[in-house]
Formats: C-alpha cells, structure tokens, sequence
C-alpha cells in the first residue's frame, strides 16, 4: 500500500487545494506543506520497509487498470528508483516551504501543480507498468510547463514552449517504442499482450536491429531530458525563466528522469544496442562536461551559470552509466541524488539573493560575504560538494563515475577528469566575485542574511551533503543488488566490464 | 422481397423520434414566429434528442440487419445513434446565447441540426450504398443551410455557397462510384459487394475506378488532404455552433461508414485501395497539422487541427479491423472535446465584430477558472496528453496500426501529434501566461456552463477508466 499512498498523498493534496478558495492563501500554503510533509513521511517509511540486500522490486501492488489491453497499476520500488523517490519527496518538501515568501500571486494554482507534479514524478519512478510510466512522464510535463509559464520570468513563454515541444517531440517516439514492445510481451497467465515491465524486459530478446531502432526511440526521449549534448539547449532557458522552486523541481528531479529512463529501459532491455551505443553516447557525455563546464564559466548570469553546470554533472552521470560496469553504475546513480541534492541548493541560494536584490548578474554583487556571512558558508559547503570535494557527497559520485570510466574506456575518462579542474574554475571564480573583496555596490550593505525558514532548507541539503560524503554506505548497499540485476543481462548478453566482482 | 415486421419499425425508432421532433420544431416555429426560439425550441429538440438516444439504447444492437437487408440494426449503429444524439444536445446548449448574441432568432436552425442529426444517423446505419447515399444527402443538405445561415455575414454566405458546389461535386464522384459498384457487382448492398470481392475478382477498370470514386468521395466528405480544400473556409465562415457540430457529428458519421464501406465490404480487395489511404492519411494528418499552425485565427486553427485528427482516423481504416473499436473510441473522444473547445472558443468571441483571434484569449484563464480550466483540459486531449480521452483515443488507434504492421505510418502519426502540440499549447499560454487584452469580464449562461463541465467531466472520466468504453466499442465494432 506504501507505494500507492505515496502517490495519493500529493495528488490528494492538490485537489484539497483546489476546493479551498483562493482568497485563502495562508490555509492553501498550509495544506500544500502538510501534505508534502506527509508524502516526505511516507517515504521515510518506505525507507524503512526496504530491504537492503534484495535486488528485485520491494513493495510491489498491481490492480488491473484496463484489464482488456494488459494495463495494470502496477508499481514497486527497488534499488535504482529508492533513493529518487525520496529524493523528490523531500525537494517538493523543502520547495513548498521555501515558495512561503517568494511566491506571491496565484498562490492557489501554484501549490496545486507543485502537489501534481509531486505525485507525477514518484509515479514515473515506482512504475512497473510500461503504460503507467508514459502516462506519469507525461502527466509531470504539464505542471512544470504552467510554472515554468505562469511564475516565470520574462521570457519565460519561450522558454516554456521550447522546454514541452523538446520534451514532447522526444516521447512520442517513445510510446511507438512502448506500443512495440507491447506487441511483443505476453503475460504468459492470459495469454494476452501486456505492459507489464518485468515481462517485458524479461522477453525482450530482439534481433539487433529492431534493438537498435527500439533504444533510439527510448534514448531521445531520455537524452532530451537529461539532457545529453547536443538536445541540451532547452535547460538553460528553462532553467533561467523558471521560478526559484521550479529550477530546483527541474534541476533535482526532472533531468532525472532521463538518467532513470536509461537504467531502467534502455540498458536492461536492449543490451545489445546499448553496447553498441556506448562510444556515442560516451562522446556526447564528456563533450557535455566539457561544454557545460566552459559555458558555465562565460556566464553572467548565477542561474545560467548552474544551469550550465548541470549539463556538466549530467554528462559525468551518462558517462558512468555507460561505463556499464559496477563502478560506474553505482557512481552515476548516487551523482544523480547527489546533484539532486546540490544543484536544488545552489538554486535556492541563488533564489535567496534574487528574492532580496532582483537580480541574478554576478556584476550586481561582491563582497556580501561580510554583510551576509552564514549565507556565505552555506553557499561555500554546496559549491564544493559540486566541485568534488572530498568528504562531500560530490566528491563520492565523481571517484566512482572515473573509476568505472577509468575501467571501460580510459580515453573517456581522462577528459571527464578535466571537467573536474572546470568545475573548480567556474564554481570557484563566480564564488570569489560575488562573496570576497570590498562591498562593492552600496545597496549590498543592507541585504539581510538567510532566515531562519531558509536557512532550515538549505541547511536540511548541506547536512545531506556532508552526510553522504562521509559515509554513503547506507545509499550504495541499497543500490548495488538492483545495479548487480542490471548488469546481469549484460552478461548474459556476452558483454563484461566489471573491474570488481 | 419481404414484408415489414413491428423489428423493422422498432430498429428505426430512434431516427423516426428525431424527424418527428424536427417536424414539430417547425411547427412550433410558425405557430409563434422567432419568439419561441430562444428557449422552446431548443428544450423540445433536446427533449428529442434525448428520447431518441434512450430509444436507440432500448433497441441496442438487436442485430443483423431490417428492412431487407438495407438497413443495420447492430451495436455499432446504436452506438453512434446515441453519440449523434449527445453531439446534438451539446451543440443545442451552446445555440441559445450565440443565436442571440449574432441576431439569428431562427427556429429553422434547430430543425436544420435535428435534420442533419437524422442523415447522420441514416448513414451510420446504412447497410446498403443508397441507403448512404440518402442520409448522406439529408445531412449535408442541412449542412449548406446552416453554414450559410448567417446570411448578413459575407463569410457565412460564401462558406454556404462553397460547401453546396463542392459537396455536390463530391456527391456525384461517390454516386458515380456507386453506379459503377453496381455494374461490377449486380449489388448495391455492402453485404453482397463482400461477398462477391471475397469470392475472388479480376481487378477490372470498373472495379478499380469504382473504388477510386467512392474513396474520392468519401474523402471529399472526411476532409482528407487533398480534398480538404472546401472544409477551411467552410469551418471559418459557417455560425461557430455549426462549425462545432461540422467537426465532429458528419465526420463520426462518415467514418462509420467509411468503416463499414472500406474497412468491410471493400476489405477482400484491399489491395486496391490500402496504399492509397495510405498516403491519404499520412497528407491528411501532416498538412493539417502543419498548416494548422501558421493560423492566425483560433476558429480557423480548430479547422485544421480537425483535418488533422482526420488524418490520425485515417490511419485507424488503413490498420483494419482490429482499428474499428479503436476508431469508434477516438470519434467519441474527439467529438466531445471538440464541442468543449469549440464552446470556449463561442464564449470568447463576445464582443461585437470580434474576430477568433488569438489576442481574445490574453488573460482568460485567470478571470474566468471555469472556462479556463476546462479549456485546458480540451486542449489537452486534443493535443493527446493523458489522462484524458484524447490520449487513449491515439494510443488506441496508433496502437492497432502497430499491431498490425504499419510502424511506419504510426510513428509520423506519433511524430505528427507533438507538431500538434504547439498550436494547442499556444492557447493555453495566453489563457494563463498573458495579461487580459482589455476588459474580459462577462457571464457565462447557465446552459455553458453545464454543457462544460458534462464534456469536461466525460473526457477526463473515459481517459482515466476507458475499459468501461473500450468494452462497449469493442463488443459493438463491426
């Protein structure tokens, strides 16, 4: 049942807000924080119940949706999607509460989306379900685009346009996929076509060339969202026009959906084409560190500047996924909870200045580590934890992601290893403009440091930071029996690269 | 030949209560001239309509065929007697006020859409090429009326002449289809055309320029690119009500035929006729859509974007038979979120001389939740978003091509609905992401806002559980 309160809980939620009049804004903000505070709980208890040594789904219900095409709710958790789902709960969480103050106007239909996509995003991560899952990726694209649209900033129609048109253009293809597989998987108790995706990734054993077609259409929808150079270029637009919450909904969680959809459906079902895809798609994920990494150091802009940053981190997470062996597996699912994690903060410490000053420019600041010094620390422990730093939870990632690369194809390797020194170049460079030196424009002198509320949600992610990169066990030994699973079909498919056993 | 019974009159009771209805609106029309229009005459054609559809569910599906053998009496027709009746009180709801609002106090107008609604429910049911031909002419005939009713409107006169010539142009390609049908075969009967085709056949010229014909015709009749040329200007000019009814009633009607015609009499010699669908579908959906999107005009937009979804119905008859419940799912579908937004699309267009352009949306969505909501919602599923009818609707079709080996023509359907998605997410940015254009405070009648929520709340409740539909259609197909 956990799974599906997990979901109801948001989706509830968001509908109690709907009935509630809008005139009434502190009970609305008061409902959208309970509720998320409740699903945040919920997931916890999931934590609890899971068991860390099994590889298979946890916790798994099915009901017949539409019984006649073989549609079940059919949803679960395991290793790959465990530490996602909590990942959102407690964003959406930290995310309600940081919207208190910054959010303004329409408070109402604000929080109803948040809540939505809430429960969109948990749904597409405990899908078992082909049909589910397309159903929930589709469904979380809708609250993001209205954000993204309705309390963004100037530009914020195109940006949003472009941002559902990517994504669209990059699923539809999938569903033909989807439809395919459909065709090919039978629940061998009925005797009917299903979506069931333990069946079918079981009875995926296409010839190479359907599996190729069959990861291409899997793959573009997933490297759009992750996004993969070159289908990077609707994030820094997105992530520039969208509200402070929004950008750590979409950087957190949403570019996850990307990296999960690899893990989940391209690799394990069409083994064969993902071998085949590996130098391409390792191309492309360095050359996205790279770029990310000197397009983040030529912006002005701090929000620009760590939506480019994603682009980095997001190639070293493709890079260890297609090392596809244990290191890199593992590393790149822990970097995808770890960027989750310092990318939300850093957008919400941008937001923190932003919400005081208006503007985002590095030119407009300098010096405020003197007027704002608890802000200046919390801000100093996450850009380092994004740079790498050892014993922050970047740093954790980072090694495992080179070791696997390392193993797999050393070429890769030593390139990512200089979007490491990048990232140290830009992170380091913006932090010195903005925080050292002389107060350089008077209007700074007056800014007021993090707030208690701010402070709480910020200070809940750098905890995580240090938390995890000291001792990420608790992460990784939940992870590693389903990434062992994940790498069994490779085996059977004749294809072995691990380092270690 | 052999005599009536009490089945044969029991089967067409329903198109019988709807002529009957129509006959006393005109009645009723002359006995109180015009003034009667603006609330009897449309709650006695929904009080028609609505004994029509409980009269078509009480004779649901007896089965095979009445009046010798000319007429169905199955599920499928039944069905869609029920949707046709649906579609007409819909569209009966939003007349009112728009009729008002335009000076059109006409009681001719409903007896026209009760008439159009009988050749629609006369052409779903036909089992026979005549039989069609009959219905086909009682419904379009209506249809020239009313999309020249506006008659001080230069646009609805021209849209009316239009539709008249080139309707008739398609008329006579379908009947000559049907002489030479009946030449090749000695039969005018679907059943006996089946029959004959299944029993092997030289494709002669007859045969070949037969089936050409009747697929000319039909695609007049469909919309499908490149016969598609009348249906813009028509859908633009005609009363925005007709427009609404246009889209979805005639052309669920000529699909149903066209499933009954292509889909299973003509099915023995597919060959013939496949690659040429085909290639209709794959225009159909791409001009459309394309086409769709350079439109300045919302109403005009919405016309496109119905050629559009045409194309993706077109995709369904070229699956075959395992598509028909599928298609029967997605003219459901797409009849009711069509009328919704063609509703909203009524409502905006308040001011005098106003147009349907996109500027008249600025802002919607903030002043007006109702209409802003439901909006959404419509547009959603047209655009094939779950979880709402118009995405099941797709996956379902799509799913049939798939299934039957046409992944290449899915997949530029597929391709095709995310080109869809810019002009629909269009209006859903200025309803929500732009400050109103002026003033937009106005009321919403009663009969709107019911009508609103009944099709919003339809097109969410069979996307989110279409097992119960999906079930029905299926069982009912052909």
């Amino acid at each position: 049942m956990i799974i599906s309160l997990l979901i109801a809980i948001p989706f509830l939620t968001s509908l109690v807000i709907l009935a509630v009049p809008r005139t009434n804004a502190a009970a609305i903000r008061w409902i959208a924080l309970f509720g998320s505070i409740a699903a945040f709980a919920a997931s916890l208890v999931m934590y609890a119940q899971f068991t860390p040594g099994e590889a298979g789904y946890q916790m798994v219900e099915r009901t017949p949706w539409v019984a006649s095409l073989g549609i079940d709710w059919h949803v679960g958790v395991d290793g790959i999607s465990l530490f996602l789902v909590m990942l959102t709960t407690l964003l959406t969480m930290l995310c309600v509460i940081s919207s208190w103050s910054s959010i303004k106007d329409r408070i109402k239909e604000y929080h109803f989306l948040f809540l939505l996509m809430e429960a969109a995003l948990i749904g597409v991560f405990c899908a078992m379900d082909l049909f589910v899952f397309y159903v929930m990726w589709e469904v979380q694209l809708v609250p993001m685009f209205l954000l993204i649209g309705i309390w963004g900033g100037e530009r914020r129609i195109y940006a949003t346009i472009k941002f559902f048109l990517f994504t669209m253009a990059g699923s539809v293809l999938m569903l033909a996929g989807i439809l395919y597989i459909y065709f090919n998987t039978t629940d061998p108790a009925t005797g009917h076509h299903t979506f069931n995706l333990l069946l079918a990734t079981e009875q995926a054993k296409f010839p190479m060339e359907v599996q190729t077609w069959l990861f291409l259409a899997f793959a573009l929808a997933f490297a759009i969202k992750v996004p993969l150079f070159p289908l990077h270029t609707w994030l820094p637009d997105a992530h520039t026009e969208a509200p402070t919450a929004g950008s750590v909904m979409l950087a957190g969680v949403l570019l996850k959906l990307g990296t999960y959809g690899f893990l989940r459906f391209c690799l394990p079902m069409f083994p064969g084409a993902a071998t085949k895809f590996v130098p391409l798609i390792s191309v492309l994920a360095v050359i996205g560190i790279l770029y990310g990494a000197l397009m983040a150091m030529i912006q002005k802009d701090i929000k620009r500047l760590v939506a480019y940053s994603s682009v980095a981190h997001l190639g070293f997470v493709m890079l260890g996924t297609f090392a596809l062996n244990m290191e890199g597996l593992s590393g790149s699912l822990l970097q995808q909870v770890n960027h989750g994690i310092s990318t939300g903060a850093l957008f919400l410490l941008v937001g923190v200045i932003y919400d005081r000053r208006h503007t985002r420019l590095q030119a407009d600041y300098g010096g405020i580590a003197k007027v704002m010094p608890v802000y200046a620390v919390l801000f100093l422990i996450v850009a380092l934890s994004s740079i790498g730093l050892p014993g922050l939870n970047g740093f954790v990632g980072e090694f495992l992601i080179l070791l696997g690369a390392f193993a797999a194809h050393p070429m890769y390797a030593v390139f990512a290893t200089a979007g490491i020194i990048f990232a140290a170049v830009y992170l380091l460079w913006m932090y010195q403009r903005v925080f050292f030196g002389q107060v350089t424009h008077e209007i700074n002198l007056g800014l007021k440091d993090v707030t208690l509320r701010e402070g709480l949600v910020i200070g809940t992610l750098v905890a995580l930071t240090i938390l995890i990169g000291v001792y990420p066990d608790p992460l990784l030994s939940r992870m590693q029996p389903s990434l062992n699973l994940l790498l069994s079909h490779f085996q059977g498919a004749g294809i072995t690269q691990t380092l270690l056993p | 030949m052999n005599p009536l019974s009490t089945t044969d009159y029991l089967a067409v009771l329903p198109e019988t209560l709807v002529v009957l209805t129509a006959v006393l609106v005109i009645v009723l029309d002359s006995a109180k001239r015009g003034r009667w229009a603006t609330w009897v005459l449309p709650a006695w054609s929904c009080l028609g309509l609505t004994a029509s559809a409980v009269a078509a569910i009480a004779v649901w599906g007896k089965g095979g065929t009445v009046f010798s053998g000319t007429v169905f009496a199955d599920g499928f027709s039944s069905l869609f007697k029920v949707l046709f009746a649906v579609i007409g009180i819909l569209t009966v709801m939003f007349s009112p006020y728009y009729l008002r609002f335009k000076s059109m106090r006409l009681g001719e107008y409903y007896a026209l859409l009760l008439t159009a609604v009988f050749g629609m429910i006369v052409m779903v049911s036909a089992a026979n090429l005549l039989v069609f031909f009959l219905g086909l002419e009682t419904m379009s005939i209506s249809l020239y009326v009313l999309a020249a009713l506006q008659r001080a409107d230069v646009k609805s006169a021209e849209a009316g002449m239009k539709y008249l010539i080139l309707g008739s142009f398609s008329s006579a390609f379908f009947l000559y289809g049907v002489a030479l049908m009946y030449a090749t075969v000695g039969s005018v009967d679907y059943e006996a055309i089946g029959a004959f085709l299944a029993a092997g056949y030289q494709p002669n010229l007859m045969l070949v320029a037969g089936v050409a014909l009747l697929l000319v015709g039909f695609a007049f009749k469909v919309a499908a690119v490149p016969f598609h040329f009348w249906s813009p200007d028509v859908y633009d000019g005609s009363p925005a009500t007709v427009t609404a009814f246009m889209t979805t009633g005639p052309k669920a009607a000529a699909f149903v035929a066209l499933i009954r015609v292509f889909g299973v009499a003509l099915q023995p010699a597919s060959s013939l006729w496949t690659d040429a669908l085909t290639w209709l579908a794959i225009l159909t959906m791409t001009v459309g859509n394309v086409v769709a999107l350079r439109q300045s005009s919302v109403k005009r937009m919405l016309a496109y974007s119905s050629i559009a979804h045409a194309g993706y119905l077109l995709v369904g008859i070229v699956a075959g038979r395992t598509a028909f419940a599928a298609i029967g799912y997605y003219l459901i579908a797409y009849a009711l979120m069509n009328l919704g937004a063609f509703a909203v699309i009524i409502l905006i267009n308040r001011k005098e001389n106003a147009g349907y352009g996109f500027d008249e949306f600025r802002g919607i969505g903030l002043e007006h939740p109702l209409l802003g909501v439901t909006m959404v919602v419509f547009l959603l599923s047209l655009t094939g978003v779950p979880p709402t009818a118009g995405f099941f609707g797709k996956l379902y079709v799509f799913s049939a091509a798939i299934g039957s080996g046409h992944v290449g023509l899915a997949i530029v359907a597929l391709l095709n609905s995310a080109v869809g998605a810019y002009y629909y997410l269009r209006i859903i940015t200025l309803m929500y992401m732009n400050k109103p254009d002026g003033d937009v405070s106005f009321t919403e009648p009663a009969s709107y806002r019911y009508a609103l929520v009944i099709s919003c709340v339809l097109v969410l409740l069979i996307g989110i559980f279409p097992e119960q539909l999906l079930r029905l259609v299926t069982l009912s197909a052909p």
